[in-house]
């Protein structure tokens, strides 16, 4: 999943200074699963700002709702008969769902309340880790499920570099060596002939915004609306 | 002749060769390299300039590289893929080569985390094994790593670094493969204080046929201080100092330990000399470049072999 970590209220707050009418749209996916953005998440942010206000002596009228998926035009659709009352919109959802809202209602200014930090996996409630920097061409098939490009803090496809320590990377002791957990790995599956071979320089894809259309499927001709 | 280098030739006509390091300075100042340049000068056979090293920002690599090279030494030009794409490392590499510049070592690079600009984002587009392979395939194919030809491709004898102490140690030997596959000419190691596992490293590089291959030059460093024995102990990534160097320093008159750690490097010259599969030594004396004639005079390793 997408995890985001709410903003610092201080900066929230400066957004929305010159604003007395707004509505908070949370968003019932990844950032609700991450404990960011979701219905709780906005009830929670929105008595902050409720408070906050009243005690500089400048009221602010925020409503919540919270929706599926911000992503998701389906979704946003029953927003169209909403946000014509408010003066601007806060997002909680993450980076591509705050664009999407934006986009849907371009006069009306947007703010993001959630910094969106990393794909990741549910480690314990509340404790979350990255695991995949969306790069595009995935090598986990020869990296024995160990993403280096993610948890190698160089990036390396052809690692170790000579700065693992005790199986830790040289960054940090509490930050294990990507690569001494691949070698690890691979070897308790007797395949460490696939980290034999070089892998050669990378055909970098995330250079450009990218774009998926799936097999039998076509660019819609309601794209962008 | 790959590139016709000092090195290069000194390496091929089998002699030990012995390399020296230096730190271009923070500044501008280049009456700093200079001075350092003059101790190394007639003492070694190549001089390694390092490229920011430990992320801090210093003279770029190659601008060293050249005064050293008016100096009249040979530089062996660092390269990191931490500050730089592909696209920077192949200009540089064309520009260093044009002024002179015969000699290469392709690092990966320490970690942006630790210098002085920690925000910064790293590069690595391509890795240190890549880059070896691109520098080979620049000189020897005469193409550009995205393919299109050089005009007067550059001859660069291509070095790599090599780490037998970082874990894991079965594996270290397969990344020396690996980068022999790549297309390496000459290796300089971490420095070495645990003799036993070098010796281990060395013999499996031999047995797998790589030091026919590629050129070993074992990594020396000698300890100023029992300090500095414990700093890199304890704190360097991917070293690996025994008791018994630290017991040794603190065996002597205070006075007398940066004598000590002289001594015990010189002593592990001369068995590198007699080592199979170590091609020659590479020393880096920190901030020590003035101790150079005295540590290589101690190692019995001049005069330094002159080539045509």
């Amino acid at each position: 999943m997408i995890v985001a970590k709410r903003k610092p209220f201080e900066e929230i707050k400066h957004f929305l200074k010159g604003y007395k009418k707004v509505l908070n749209v949370g968003c019932g996916t990844c950032v609700a699963v991450c404990l960011a953005g979701g219905e709780k998440e906005v009830s929670v942010l929105n008595a902050e700002l409720d408070m906050a206000r009243k005690i500089d002596d400048n009221p602010i009228e925020i409503s919540g709702i919270t929706i599926e998926r911000q992503c998701d035009r389906e979704y946003l659709e029953v927003l169209d008969a909403k946000v014509g009352e408010y003066e601007a919109l806060l997002s909680m959802a993450c980076g591509a769902g705050i664009q999407f809202l934006a986009e849907r209602y371009p006069n009306i200014p947007v703010f993001p309340a959630v910094d969106t930090t990393f794909i990741g996996v549910n480690q314990a409630v509340g404790w979350y880790e990255e695991r995949c920097r969306s790069c595009s061409s995935c090598v986990l098939g020869q990296t024995g499920g160990i993403c280096p490009v993610t948890l190698c803090a160089k990036g390396l496809y052809n690692g170790p570099c000579g700065g693992t320590n005790k199986g830790s990377c040289e960054i940090d002791s509490n930050q294990p060596c990507a690569w001494y957990m691949i070698y690890e790995r691979l070897k308790g599956q007797g395949r460490l002939e696939c980290i034999l071979e070089i892998t050669p320089a990378n055909d970098w894809q995330n250079q450009t915004p990218r774009t998926v259309i799936q097999p039998g499927y076509s660019k819609p001709e309601t794209a962008g609306k | 002749m790959k590139s016709g280098s000092n090195l290069e030739k000194i390496l091929k006509a089998g002699h030990f060769a012995f390399t020296g390091e230096l730190g271009p300075p923070r500044g501008t100042g280049v009456d700093e390299v200079k001075h350092k340049a003059s101790f190394l000068k007639g003492m070694v056979d190549s001089v390694n300039i390092t490229d920011n090293q430990t992320a801090v920002v210093r003279m770029s690599s190659w601008a060293a590289s050249l005064i050293v090279l008016q100096e009249g030494l040979e530089p062996n030009y660092q390269m990191v893929c931490r500050d730089r794409n592909r696209l920077a490392m192949q200009s540089d590499i064309l520009g260093a080569y044009t002024l002179g510049i015969r000699n290469m070592l392709c690092l990966s690079g320490d970690h942006q985390k630790f210098g002085d600009h920690p925000q910064a984002k790293g590069v690595f587009d391509i890795d240190s094994m890549q880059l070896i392979a691109m520098v080979k395939k620049m000189r020897d194919e005469g193409k550009f790593l995205g393919g299109t030809d050089i005009e007067h491709p550059p001859k660069i004898f291509i070095g790599a670094a090599a780490n037998p102490f970082a874990d894991p140690f079965e594996w270290r030997v397969h990344r020396l493969a690996k980068k022999v596959a790549a297309g390496v000419d000459f290796i300089q190691t971490q420095c070495i204080y645990n003799m036993e596992k070098f010796r281990n490293f060395i013999k499996l590089a031999n047995d797998m046929g790589l030091t026919e291959k590629v050129y070993i030059l074992a990594g020396v460093t000698p300890m100023k201080s029992v300090g500095m024995a414990r700093y890199m102990k304890a704190k360097v990534p991917g070293m690996d100092v025994p008791d018994e160097i630290i017991k040794r320093l603190q065996g002597v008159e205070k006075t007398k330990v940066a004598d000590e750690g002289i001594k015990i490097a010189c002593e592990q010259i001369e068995e590198f000399k007699e080592l199979k599969g170590v091609a020659g030594v590479h020393l880096m004396a920190i901030e020590w470049e003035h101790k150079v004639p005295e540590i290589a005079k101690r190692a019995k390793v001049l005069p330094r072999p002159v080539m045509d």
